[in-house]
């Protein structure tokens, strides 16, 4: 068998749509959850995603592949940190579907390579970041960033040294 | 006795909660909680290994039984998960379910494992993958805004035709 690693994580939001969408695709409002990242999503198919850390680096610079607020997104996904696996490009679909008021986000991260280092990184990333989109639309209030101290330590240096 | 080392994990799924592992444990195994984000269930639960799990419809009928298979509060509950109710899922054989929660900076984080000890198919897998999402998010918004989500769900139609077709 040659199952490429996939990962899937859904979510329920207390937000609509029109929101959660917002919340996905502006800098001004993803840095206040994405653990200080600016994401700026909100171009057309072509068009480029950008993501900038907290300090100003810029992490991502990858095509829009489909664009269809507030229901589906895909763009690529090739961190360029220099501490980060060279490896290709993946992909990361986010779909939106409405009822009663609320969202159902489900997120697919796939076109990975067997044994990929970044599915593993990116496995553990996107509850950690996606439980704090929802409580910030939910309650105003992000989550801290969550993950181990010593990927904590990891992420400073790498910023240090770069 | 259920042998856990015979289950393996088939589906995961990871939550963030700003909480404190005590009030996650709490909503985890008291039935008020459980109620309000486990689509009106009661959970009832003998507090000690080897004691009897129950989730509850509000109806009085029970809708899965099991026994406690570890219990370290507040950090880790495994039971056993065989369902009673709707009377056909009755021929699943029982899996396990775990839910294991670690202090993550200020917030909790909450890991639930479904493991089973046969080869399950995708097709019956796909209730929980559905199921506990809904589950868990539900939760998690009781805890932070004091409301659960309203989501309505049914047993994914794959799931009951492979069901039907399990001897």
């Amino acid at each position: 068998m040659t199952d490429k690693p996939k990962f899937v994580y859904v979510t329920y939001i207390a937000a609509a749509p029109e929101k959660v969408w917002e919340a996905l695709t502006k800098p001004g409002i993803s840095e206040k959850y994405w653990f200080g990242y600016r994401v700026a999503a909100d171009g057309n198919p072509g068009d480029l995603m950008t993501a900038t850390s907290p300090a100003g680096k810029l992490s991502h610079r990858d095509p829009i592949i489909e664009s269809d607020p507030p229901r589906r997104l895909v763009y690529g996904w090739k961190p360029l940190e220099k501490d980060k696996p060279d490896e290709r490009p993946s992909r990361v679909t986010f779909e939106l579907k409405s009822f009663k008021g609320q969202t159902r986000l489900t997120v697919i991260h796939d076109e990975f390579d067997e044994g990929s280092k970044i599915f593993e990184m990116i496995s553990k990333g996107w509850p950690a970041v996606l439980s704090s989109l929802k409580s910030f639309l939910e309650t105003g209030h992000a989550l801290e960033p969550s993950w181990s101290e010593e990927d904590r330590k990891r992420v400073a240096d790498a910023e240090a040294r770069a | 006795m259920i042998e856990p080392a015979k289950f393996k994990p088939k589906t995961v799924y990871v939550i963030y909660i700003a909480s404190t592992p005590e009030q996650v444990w709490q909503a985890l195994t008291s039935s008020e909680f459980t109620r309000q984000y486990f689509w009106e269930r009661s959970v009832e639960l003998e507090p000690k290994l080897g004691g009897a799990f129950v989730l509850r419809l509000p109806d009085g009928r029970i809708n899965v039984k099991g026994k406690v298979i570890a219990y370290d509060p507040p950090r880790k509950l495994s039971v056993s998960w065989q369902v009673e109710w709707p009377e056909e899922f009755r021929k699943l054989p029982e899996c396990l379910v775990t839910y294991e929660l670690a202090q993550a900076g200020e917030a909790v984080r909450l890991t639930m494992t479904e493991s089973h000890s046969w080869d399950v198919p995708d097709a019956i897998l796909a209730g929980g993958r559905i199921g506990w999402p809904a589950i868990l998010s539900s939760l998690k918004s009781l805890l932070e805004a004091g409301r659960p989500l309203a989501i309505a769900m049914e047993p994914p139609k794959e799931m009951i035709e492979a069901i039907k077709r399990l001897r």
